[in-house]
């Protein structure tokens, strides 16, 4: 007889401890894999599952092996058809298919796997160094929040239901016919009072009856519990998503000449962040890219990353392009409004007085929040970075930032500077930030 | 018996007593027809899932945490993924009591099937086979396992996973020159001897005192160190040594004890699965031959039905399928087909020669007991031997082995060999030295070392028909050596028959 164990009920994930050992390994190149998908994929892209090869270094394994185009060996092969000794055949191109070359590791090595939702959060936000509970939060899927609904066999003590219990014990009772307390006191009863009358043979029989009958009933209740685990009922939660509105996200970003790679990437990684959050507050969440040079228009996403025009820069044709598309397709009783825009500060001297007023008559009372980012140079970033003083956009816009509390910039130079923009966003409490919402 | 008619089992269903009863009935008939002697079982289901996991971390129930195991992991899993690659319907471990995993998935029929393959086929063959009786050590192994596990999670509380993993690493590279080829490893010591080794090493790292260094050395002492020649150093340190991670651990000046331990346990688990690897073939041909051999009783037998046979025959079949070379399919020659074709040839030969197996067998061809000549051969042999003792030229013929050689410089194979009365002699010997792990790997020993001196660590690899080290991997695995040792390493490259040496490779040559 064989010993028989069931492992199939065992913990799972047996090796997660080694996937982790691993991604942490490869963490460096995986996230440079990571930033590159970010780079050519959507903004909407960065919060799912990423297929990723494997990464060259610090993943090999070497060993010492035998080089295979060097010295002579022999293959044995089956299925001769029609050879015969000293027949020459040519040899297949680099590399050589034939026989059992050892040629497996290396296939080995070269595969995509996917990385989860999660591990790829973690590798985007390794350098923008968020704080952890920022993290967490963009991390999390959705909120949920426990709501009554019926009641169930299984609980914890805390969330026992005493009336269904109760009602259920009850019910219990009566059908065993659990003898009840006035029933035994009577027989008790019946018992004292004849045992305080005369003795005759007659009534000892009787009172030997009643004993018997007292016992009887006795078990009986201890038998029966009063409660019994079966009657416990619990009350029964269900987590439901806590309701969510409409968001949309626009991204306004200057694509003149002086806007390049550095530039743009860094633009498109505050971009992400941001459709990150609202994405995990909002139920949907639509992004409008606006690009301009001396004019505005709305583009798609590819463009608005890829192509570069030639012109001056009016920072507020991106504003009215933007408030006219506002008023057009999304009425701010009905979604929140969000801004980002970046841009490297280049403005039309005459335009910044255009654009204070754009913003405190008009688009700041739409929005939920507006964040800004000035790209620098990172040499730049040592003499702005501590002054009020710089371009004239940053001039006209720190003036905005005085009378708005949504209204957040900053001046960038890496991507760890880019949090900052997004603090008080991210500092609200959900319940806060519920009250600001409309509509939904 | 179940039913009425007779059958082990009907249906696709199992439950744990129609397995039972299936392991029973087969391994009656397995003792009684075939002679079989096994370890007790054990038997585990197991889901997909964890199959998985016991392929990615090399077969083994359990196993110590290291990055490579995750690697693999994700590799198996995408071909499993995209249907490249079946698992294994089960996996067998050497271990007393043998240890059989069987997928949940499988059905009734396969689950019986896998009992005869693994349960009593590979069970007997790991309880028999030579190599495996005096190499591993099938009681032990399974608490080795454990406590290696153990030992390194502390390693990594105590140490730091990076600086675990590094040992880890550099001892992986070396697993292959990692065991004794040629004379067997002490057995494993038990968990109580091993216990006394740590301690008194815990207590010595305590109790070390950095005052005794500075005491002056004794006057005769150091004359003789200074005596100390080449011969007597290679004496001393019983070199050369073929087993590069057992003379580091022993020798290398720079290990901490822990890390001693750690490659310990690597260079243990590499022991542990080289007869596993010089008996490939004998082994599943083995376990396929006993398969094949008891279902076709049990269906003689009316105990297996008709339905279940087939979905076994079926199974057989894709296991055993072998492609020709020039078939896109092709990936080698397959051990399982290679293994049952040689084993059924055997029974074939003892009990109906041809005179031509006469001629090349005249000790087995017709001795009519092919059950003790079959079980004679897997006691005693490896694949190499086996096949250079067994395979017949009938089987040459039927399977049309040729040999094709190969040398670096020609553009061009040449058909050395092919099945005929002048090839069968040379290709059954090119085909049994292909599975003569010893001389397929490269020859890599340590051959000095001067302790008192620079320390520098001399490695020789000895060329066979010209066949060199791939450069990459070479120098990234001497880096690896460079990190246990400490010193310089250098290998050199040496022609096995002429003894000329080829080139020089050192650590100092390669840099970080």
């Amino acid at each position: 007889m064989p010993i028989f164990i069931d492992r199939r009920l065992n913990p799972k994930d047996k090796s997660l401890g080694n996937r982790q050992r691993f991604l942490r390994r490869a963490r460096e190149e995986l996230k440079r894999t990571i930033r590159d998908q970010i780079r050519t994929g959507k903004i909407a892209d960065v919060d799912a599952e990423h297929a990723v090869s494997m990464p060259a270094r610090g993943t090999g394994e070497p060993s010492f092996n035998d080089a295979r185009n060097s010295g002579s060996r022999q293959h044995v092969l089956p299925g001769n058809k029609h050879f015969a000794p000293g027949d020459r055949l040519p040899k297949p191109g680099q590399g050589g298919g034939m026989g059992s070359a050892p040629g497996r590791t290396e296939s080995e090595d070269d595969f995509r796997f996917v990385l989860s939702r999660e591990e790829v959060l973690d590798l985007f936000f390794e350098d923008l160094e968020l704080p952890d509970m920022v993290k967490l939060n963009l991390k999390e899927i959705l909120a949920f929040k426990p709501r009554r609904a019926g009641f169930a066999a299984t609980g914890s003590p805390t969330n026992i239901n005493v009336g269904r219990t109760m009602r259920n014990s009850h019910g219990r009772r009566i059908a065993l016919r659990r003898p009840k307390q006035e029933a035994v006191d009577a027989v008790a009863q019946e018992i004292a009072t004849l045992e305080a009358k005369p003795q005759n043979a007659e009534m000892r029989q009787r009172i030997v009856a009643l004993q018997e009958e007292l016992e009887r009933l006795e078990r009986r209740r201890k038998r029966i519990a009063f409660v019994d685990p079966v009657d416990i009922r619990f009350n029964r939660f269900d987590a439901q998503p806590v309701p969510n509105a409409n968001a949309v996200m626009f991204c306004l970003m200057d694509v003149s000449g002086s806007m390049g790679e550095r530039e743009k990437d860094l633009a498109k990684r505050f971009f992400v962040l941001l459709h990150l959050f609202l994405k995990r507050r909002y139920d949907r969440t639509e992004v409008v890219f606006i690009r301009h040079t001396h004019e505005a228009q709305e583009v798609d996403e590819e463009t608005f990353f890829y192509n570069t025009q030639s012109g001056g820069t009016v920072v507020s044709t991106a504003l009215e392009e933007m408030h006219r598309i506002v008023e057009q397709r999304y009425p701010s009783r009905e979604w929140n409004i969000y801004v980002a825009q970046a841009s490297d500060g280049d403005n039309f001297v005459t335009d910044s007085e255009r654009c204070i007023a754009l913003l405190d008559e008009q688009i700041m009372r739409l929005c939920q929040y507006f964040a800004y980012v000035e790209i620098l140079d990172e040499r730049e970033s040592h003499i702005f970075g501590a002054t009020d003083n710089g371009t004239s956009l940053w001039r006209a816009y720190s003036a905005v930032k005085l009378r708005w509390s949504n209204f957040q910039m900053s001046r960038i130079a890496t991507a760890a500077d880019i949090y900052p923009v997004f603090r008080q966003l991210f500092a609200r409490q959900p319940g806060y930030q519920k009250s600001g919402e409309r509509g939904g | 018996m179940a039913s009425k008619s007779g059958l082990l089992f009907s249906g696709s269903d199992w439950d744990f007593r129609t397995l039972s009863r299936a392991y029973e009935t087969i391994e009656a008939v397995a003792t009684e027809e075939l002679h079989l002697d096994v370890y007790p079982v054990q038997m585990e289901i197991i889901s997909s899932e964890q199959m998985l996991d016991a392929y990615s971390s090399v077969g083994m129930p359990l196993m110590y945490r290291h990055w490579s195991f995750g690697k693999h992991y994700l590799y198996q899993e995408l071909l499993y993924r995209k249907g490249g690659r079946g698992l294994a319907y089960e996996l067998v471990i050497n271990s007393n009591p043998c240890i059989v995993y069987l997928m949940e998935e499988n059905t009734m029929a396969l689950q019986a099937l896998v009992t005869a393959h693994a349960a009593l086929g590979h069970n007997h063959f790991f309880k028999n086979n030579y190599l495996f009786r005096q190499w591993t050590d099938a009681g032990a192994i399974l608490s080795y396992l454990d406590f290696a596990k153990g030992y390194i999670a502390r390693c990594e509380e105590r140490h730091g996973v990076d600086a675990v993993e590094e040992i880890l690493d550099a001892a992986h590279a070396l697993m292959e020159q990692g065991v004794f080829r040629y004379h067997r490893p002490p057995k494993l010591s038990s968990e109580k001897q091993r216990e006394g080794i740590r301690e008194r090493l815990e207590y010595e790292e305590r109790s070390y005192n950095d005052l005794w260094r500075t005491l002056p050395p004794s006057k005769d002492g150091t004359k003789v160190r200074e005596t100390d020649t080449m011969t007597e150093r290679k004496k001393s340190l019983k070199l050369p040594e073929e087993n590069l991670l057992y003379f580091l651990e022993k020798n290398s000046l720079i290990l901490e004890p822990w890390q001693r331990e750690v490659i310990r346990i690597v260079r243990v688990i590499a022991q542990y699965f080289y007869p596993q690897r010089q008996t490939q073939v004998m082994n599943e041909g083995c376990a396929t031959f006993v398969h094949y051999t008891l279902m076709n009783l049990l269906f003689d037998r009316g105990l297996i039905g008709e339905g279940a046979m087939l979905e076994i025959l079926r199974n057989h079949s894709n296991v055993i399928f072998q492609p020709g070379f020039d078939d896109p399919r092709f990936s080698g020659i397959n051990p399982y087909a290679l293994g049952l074709d040689m084993m059924q040839d055997i029974q074939r030969i003892s009990t109906a020669p041809t005179a031509e197996d006469r001629d090349w067998f005249p000790d087995i061809a017709g001795n009519g007991d092919w059950r003790q000549t079959l079980l004679d051969a897997w006691a005693n042999h490896r694949d190499e031997s086996f096949i250079r003792q067994y395979l017949s030229p009938t089987l040459i013929r039927k399977w049309r082995f040729f040999v094709l050689a190969d040398a670096a410089n020609d553009p061009h194979y040449e058909v050395a060999s092919i099945h005929n009365e002048r090839g069968y002699e040379s290709v059954r010997a090119a085909l049994a030295h292909s599975y003569d792990i010893g001389a397929s790997r490269p020859d890599i020993q340590v051959v000095d070392v001067d302790l008192l001196g620079d320390r520098h660590l001399r490695l020789q690899h000895k060329v066979k028909d010209g066949i060199v080290l791939e450069g990459g991997s070479r120098d990234a695995t001497l880096r690896h050596i460079r990190k246990l040792w400490g010193y310089e390493v250098s290998m050199v490259a040496v022609d096995a028959q002429t003894g000329a040496t080829l080139h020089e490779r050192s650590t100092s040559q390669i840099g970080e």
